[in-house]
């Protein structure tokens, strides 16, 4: 009993620290932020009521559910495939996918984010070589539009997906697929029937995860939409430092973080904290 | 691996193994019959679960070929040789229900949908799981579990049926019923059974012969009663069940068999004596010594002590030690054993000559 007793003490004083920090640096001010929606300019509903009239508000926010489902395709798909090699590959294989999948995690978002201007302007690499080898004779808007959002967004979230994706693929019993294929399963059919359905605890984590973040994304889609493709959390940030309407930016805040609060109640309905990492 | 529902002929021809350094299995060649029920035994490493992996075509050998029907498949890739597989932990798909699991071979082979109902429920019934068809098989029992592999594994007729210690999760007394159900499917099917334990019990109640593996060598095969009765040497003696090992000395031919002494006494045997001359292991299995109240000339006989007794219910077993100090053990009738242990512990040993079989001095 005393072993057990001062193992929970010993991890409470561990996890100390992490909530304190949570508590005073997220918490305490978010409850700030929730009592500015109900109080400025004038106390009341005011600020929820523009928010559900307000067209720029809606477009932006349908915006950037549309974003955020497109880019969770495009990289829980990429994140797959990866994964695929890095966990089943050859040793090679395995090693050049970790690589792939830590070294985004090294380079600064903001660093990717210019990286992709670099590529994809209209004087970039891409443009440049398609033109040069005579593909095309206008440039193709490729950045400064959703499709630039898409993906730079994406490039910095495979990385996420990956991780719900492996630990399910690890878990799998490897005589499942034996099975599958002693029973004359060709390689292709046993990964589309068996394989893919048997990871979908990974897939789900994986998506709930990417399009959360993805909700929340600033900086590159305040890059690489070049103020035409507006995210919600750009729209936040203009309401409270370009236009002293910090009620209306508080209210959009209190609707994304309960927005996010019940997708991940959904996803731990799901899928187990621990088969995420 | 041949046309279905026609039991499968195979013959492995100087098949070996080798995982880096490690010799899994060395120049193993083996007839396996149509229609039998063979049985692949010996501890955890011995080479026969990689047999049976290269049968099924989930392991490549490094060397030997391996025939069906008299055809080359030592290339064939497993999902063409398409031999039915029940492994070890069932290995069912967690995301199909009961049915679907079934239909899963069929649906592969692009069999007419009204073919599929009609052989999953033919199979269901036949394994007993009616009622539980769309059930999850995270929702079954270890038993059911094993039903649904075992009609998996039958559902699409295959030549041959490779089953990897399929009942080494299941208790006791499930075991014993899932061993008659397997005989019944193998007498009704007559595909030709390779079934893979450690059970040494389990390997003679089943099969209509039993090959002995140790150290990725086949040390022997034959039915049950010639392993068992007639081992080819020490470790298959010793494997498949309790024996008692006594050295004999000065083995010679004599009439109907061998002769020598143990404990310096003249013994008969009734097995040849040709490939063992000289010193040698005399070994009888317990249940075939008895204990006799004094010495007689005209049978085999040593003296020993008793010194312990295990009630065992039916018999009692008996410890015993002889005069040169050779450890014995005996299953005899509990009330013999009572009086072997009341008469001052001191008894006579005997054993009929055709029971006792010679082994190489020392070796295997």
């Amino acid at each position: 009993m005393r072993g057990i007793l001062s193992d929970r003490v010993g991890a409470a004083l561990l996890m100390a620290p992490l909530l304190l920090f949570l508590i005073l640096a997220y918490a305490w001010p978010f409850l700030g932020v929730v009592k500015w929606s109900f109080t400025l300019p004038t106390p009341g509903l005011g600020q929820y009521h523009a928010l559900l009239t307000d067209d720029l508000v809606q477009s932006v926010f349908i915006r950037t559910l549309r974003i955020a489902a497109i880019v969770t395709v495009v990289s829980v798909t990429a994140a797959y495939a990866i994964t695929v090699v890095w966990v089943r590959g050859s040793p090679v294989q395995r090693v050049l996918a970790e690589f792939c999948i830590l070294v985004p995690f090294w380079i600064s978002v903001l660093t990717r984010a210019f990286g992709w201007v670099a590529l994809l302007s209209n004087r970039g690499l891409i443009n440049t070589w398609l033109q040069s080898i005579g593909f095309i004779s206008e440039p193709l808007t490729l950045v400064r539009n959703e499709f630039g959002v898409v993906v730079g967004m994406s490039h910095f979230l495979i990385p996420f997906a990956v991780f719900p994706l492996a630990s399910a693929m690890r878990s799998l019993d490897e005589r499942v697929l034996l099975a599958a294929r002693g029973l004359g399963s060709s390689r292709m059919r046993t990964f589309w029937t068996v394989f893919v359905p048997m990871t979908r605890s990974g897939i789900i984590g994986s998506a709930l995860i990417t399009f959360v973040f993805s909700l929340g994304f600033f900086v590159t889609p305040a890059i690489l939409g070049g103020g035409r493709s507006v995210m919600i959390a750009e729209l936040i940030y203009l309401r409270i430092f370009q236009s002293p309407d910090w009620g209306l930016g508080a209210a959009i805040s209190v609707v994304l973080v309960v927005f996010v609060g019940a997708l991940m109640a959904l996803l731990f309905r799901y899928v187990k904290p621990k088969e995420l990492v | 691996m041949q046309q279905p529902g026609r039991a499968a002929e195979i013959k492995a021809n100087g098949i070996g193994k080798s995982f880096g350094s490690f010799r899994a299995l060395d120049n193993l060649s083996l007839d396996i019959g149509r229609g039998e029920f063979l049985t692949l035994l010996g501890p955890s490493g011995s080479g026969k679960t990689t047999f049976l992996m290269i049968l099924a075509g989930f392991v490549q050998p490094s060397e030997g070929k391996l025939f069906s029907d008299g055809v080359d498949i030592t290339n064939r890739p497993a999902e063409q040789r398409a031999a039915g597989m029940v492994f070890q932990g069932y290995a069912l798909f967690p995301h199909m229900s009961v049915e679907q699991n079934i239909a899963f071979p069929l649906k592969v082979r692009k069999k007419s949908a009204a073919e599929i109902k009609q052989r999953v429920g033919e199979m269901i019934e036949r394994v007993g799981l009616k009622g539980h068809e769309k059930k999850l098989p995270a929702q079954l029992s270890g038993g059911q579990q094993q039903r649904v592999a075992l009609a998996r594994a039958l559902v699409f007729e295959p030549g041959v049926l490779l089953l990897d210690e399929p009942f080494s999760a299941l208790d006791k007394s499930l075991r014993g019923q899932m061993q008659a159900e397997m005989k019944r499917l193998h007498q009704e099917t007559g595909t030709t059974f390779v079934f893979v334990t450690h059970d040494q019990s389990e390997a003679l109640a089943l099969s209509s012969r039993v090959a002995i593996f140790n150290h990725g060598k086949l040390l022997q095969v034959g039915r049950p009663d010639e392993v068992y009765d007639r081992p080819a040497n020490r470790f298959v003696a010793e494997f498949l069940g309790e024996i008692n090992m006594l050295p004999v000395k000065g083995v010679r031919p004599a009439d109907n068999g061998a002769t020598g002494l143990c404990e310096d006494r003249a013994v008969n045997m009734r097995c040849k004596a040709e490939a063992i001359k000289g010193d040698a292991i005399l070994a009888i299995r317990p249940e075939d010594m008895s204990i006799a109240p004094e010495a007689s000339v005209n049978e085999n006989g040593i003296a020993a002590t008793a010194v312990a007794s295990t009630y065992l219910g039916a018999a009692t077993k008996l410890d015993l030690t002889t005069r040169q100090g050779a450890k014995v053990t005996v299953s005899v009738p509990n009330e013999v054993a009572a009086a072997a242990l009341s008469k001052g512990n001191s008894v006579w040993l005997t054993w009929p000559a055709e029971k006792g079989f010679l082994l190489p001095d020392g070796g295997q």
